[in-house]
């Protein structure tokens, strides 16, 4: 039990600790720049998470990172890093757009959402599942070649927006047409926040038992951790690769699905803002726990929501919100490696007194008559 | 596992048990509904002081469009005492504006926004102009329409075409075998304006003048804008400009590579000290303060005694050029001063027919004299004759 107890202690202190040291890092950078820290500490909180009505914007922020971190943090559970989410936001959010146009107004609201919704789903994650084929398949290098897909996803937007798809009276930012406004998804009930809030914490949560509670997410983890491990045992470890991909790349879909039809109404190069990068870093924070991927996302969102405060209220350079997410990225990532470095947190072996191996999850005691 | 039960329950019923706590939250949550935390606009400015918040979409040290606003913005809250001035800067067309704007109106109690992005405007200032009609939201860009939009949004835009016509006067002049090159963005109506007002100004006094285009596809490409000005140099072009969000790495390529350049959104001496020959920039400066002026006298969009379309060129002080540089003969600055007394007095039309395109067709008819509130020039779509490029799809 102490043992246990140690390791959960670490386990809480360590991400604590690390946010503390870069909140004492920035106040550092805030003090150079002629800000008062404590202030600024207290503007950020108050413009991020204070009040309800400052806690919305929070809120829309984090909406597109969860379900974009979700692209990289499931690929990562099989050991691929995958950073194509922007690319997969892009397309996902073309598809929808070319679906909600298809569909119009010839078949009722809801309809339309769901179908543009699995649009994107399905496009987001063949574009995913591609980096995850090539990868299983044609041994291709699956961070560059998604890194690459993003360019690819960027052009056809372009090109897309600019011919094909545009709307003649889009002149100076090229478009499509609009969505008829019936088709647009509305804001939860009381709030300004879009849906996709929601979408994105279903997502995790899903994606966190499909991960940590199903054989499948189990072959996964497995496949991850040693893959020839995996294909002795059996394990289809190609069709993994593929399927993982295609759910990581479906989620990405649905963020850009979520930003034309909750937010633009069209597709243009406002779909293409960075919302992808952000996921990756909200994935690699949050260790690929799906989980701890909805607190980042939080995090990050109430982060950049306090830029605005940061700038107007202490004339603090705009760059400074992305210093903060920085240090903290830095922070976190560093504190990793101090996983059973702290001699606090190391266990005892001599007080233990079970003489049992320790029972690994899912493997009831084999009796021996 | 076994050995670890607590309260006999199975880890599958804790989880049952979690996941209908969570659904029983969220539907909770959803069903009371928060009560909407919108109190209307603040007015935290009160009558006599005006607070005013401007957004830019990029930073605010850009040597670009962002930059010129910001001047603009400095130069008119130093000219009223009365004025607060509060500044959001690398703002993204997202749901990121709409909520900058909100905090500038809920928190900081602003009466008068300048989104100044072109792409802030639909959906975002839009939206937001209805949830609070009595804040006025002046948009860069020249986007509104009568009796669509709200009745609290204006828009404004130069004609800083006019100010790019007198570049390729001094860019013709001052270049021994008249080639010139352009680096644009995206052939887009008001990037195309500015290429065919740049070559008419040349053609105007150099009628053999080439304009070589180059279009890098996005607002902010510094790697190909580089590639694109290095090409031009190696192909013997003279004088470059663009019309890029941020003229900087043109402006600094040319002058290492020792060739001239026009500047585009603000001076940019600096960057290029000995091949700078002129610019069209913005006078937001004028203009904001000249607004400022007719809001803090209690005019406003709403009641009608600010117009909700606010044009102009050279001579209502939407843009000016920069100062001569030392390269700029003075037989070119006479022929440039002729140009700019014409745009002052109003006789000057840039687009006059007969115009042919590079292809050959005609673009202006000779019976055509357009002027620059024609809408046919809204919707631009071709390059006039002497420019060496094609606008693609």
């Amino acid at each position: 039990m102490s043992a246990s107890w140690r390791r959960k202690l670490e386990s809480l202190f360590i991400p604590f600790g690390a946010l503390v040291a870069s909140l004492v890092l920035f106040g550092v950078f805030c003090g150079l720049s002629g800000a008062n820290p404590l202030a600024v500490y207290g503007a950020i909180w108050r413009a991020g998470f204070g009040q309800w009505s400052t806690f919305q914007n929070t809120l829309i922020r984090a909406a597109p990172l969860m379900l974009s971190g979700l692209c990289t943090a499931l690929p990562a559970r099989l050991g691929l890093v995958i950073i194509g989410n922007e690319g997969a936001l892009v397309i996902g959010g073309l598809a929808a757009v070319a679906t909600g146009l298809t569909l119009g107004t010839s078949v009722p609201p809801l309809m339309v959402q769901v179908g543009m919704a699995i649009a994107g789903m399905i496009a987001g994650g063949i574009w995913i599942g591609a980096a995850g084929w090539l990868r299983h398949y044609r041994a291709v290098n699956e961070t560059i070649s998604s890194l690459l897909l993003n360019y690819i996803a960027i052009a056809l937007l372009n090109h897309l927006v600019g011919g094909p798809m545009k709307d003649p009276s889009s002149l100076n930012k090229p478009s499509t047409f609009p969505l008829a406004d019936v088709n647009m998804l509305s804001s939860i009930p009381g709030t300004r926040v879009h849906w996709g809030l929601l979408y994105g914490v279903i997502a995790c949560v899903i994606a966190y038992f499909l991960i940590q509670r199903t054989t499948f997410g189990f072959s996964a983890r497995v496949a991850g951790g040693n893959i020839r491990a995996a294909r002795v045992a059996g394990l289809p470890v190609g069709k993994l690769t593929v399927i993982v991909c295609f759910l990581a790349g479906s989620c990405a879909g649905l963020a850009g699905m979520v930003e034309v039809a909750a937010v633009q109404g069209v597709a243009n190069e406002s779909l293409n803002v960075g919302y992808g990068y952000g996921g990756i870093m909200v994935a690699f924070a949050a260790h690929h726990n799906p989980l701890a991927a909805i607190l980042i996302s939080l995090l990050v969102g109430g982060i950049l929501a306090s830029g605005g405060t940061l700038q107007r209220s202490f004339a603090l350079p705009d760059a400074t919100v992305l210093v903060f997410e920085g240090l903290v990225f830095l922070v976190v990532l560093f504190s990793d490696s101090l996983y059973g470095k702290l001699p606090f947190f190391k266990e005892k072996p001599t007080i233990t007194s079970s003489p049992s191996p320790p029972p690994s999850p899912g493997q009831e005691p084999v009796v021996t008559g | 596992m076994s050995s670890k039960r607590y309260l006999n329950l199975s880890r599958r019923q804790v989880i049952r048990g979690m996941l209908a706590t969570t659904a029983f939250g969220l539907t909770a949550k959803l069903g009371t509904g928060c009560s909407p935390a919108s109190n209307g606009a603040a007015a935290g400015g009160g009558a006599d002081g005006l607070t005013i918040g401007f957004i830019y979409v990029g930073p605010k040290d850009d040597f670009g469009w962002n930059q010129a606003h910001a001047e603009g913005a400095a130069a008119m809250s130093g000219a009223f005492s009365s004025v607060k001035l509060i500044e959001e800067a690398s703002v993204p067309e997202t749901t990121a504006v709409v909520e900058s704007m909100r905090g500038m109106i809920d928190i900081d109690g602003a009466n008068v926004l300048f989104p100044t992005s072109f792409g802030y405007y639909d959906p975002h200032v839009l939206s937001l102009a209805e949830e609070y009609p009595d804040v006025q939201f002046f948009h860069a860009g020249g986007l509104y329409q009568e009796g669509v939009h709200p009745n609290n949004v204006g828009s404004y835009n130069g004609y800083i075409d006019e100010a790019q016509y007198v570049s390729g006067i001094v860019a013709a002049m001052t270049a021994n075998a008249g080639r010139l090159g352009f680096v644009a963005a995206k052939p887009i109506p008001s990037v195309l304006r500015n290429i065919n007002s740049f070559m008419l100004g040349a053609r105007s006094v150099r009628p053999e003048a080439t304009t070589q285009v180059v279009f890098t596809g996005d607002w902010a490409e510094p790697i190909k804008e580089a590639e694109a000005v290095n090409s031009m140099a190696d192909q013997g072009i003279e004088v470059v400009t663009c019309h890029v969000d941020s003229p900087k790495i043109v402006m600094e390529t040319a002058e290492r590579r020792g060739i001239m350049c026009t500047g585009y959104h603000a001076d940019q001496l600096s960057l290029a000290p000995n091949g700078y020959l002129t610019g069209a920039e913005w006078d937001w400066s004028s203009f904001y303060t000249k607004l400022v002026t007719d809001i803090s006298e209690g005019k406003s969009l709403m009641d009608g005694s600010i117009p909700h379309m606010l044009r102009g060129g050279l001579r209502e002080q939407f843009c000016k050029m920069s100062a001569y540089g030392a390269a700029v003969s003075d037989e070119a600055k006479a022929a440039a001063d002729a140009a700019i007394a014409q745009f002052m007095d109003g006789s000057m039309v840039i687009y006059d027919g007969e115009i042919k395109d590079n292809n050959g067709g005609v673009a202006v008819a000779p019976s055509e004299s357009l002027k620059q509130q024609d809408v046919k020039l809204e919707q631009m779509n071709y390059l006039v004759e002497g420019v060496i490029g094609s606008i693609g799809s």
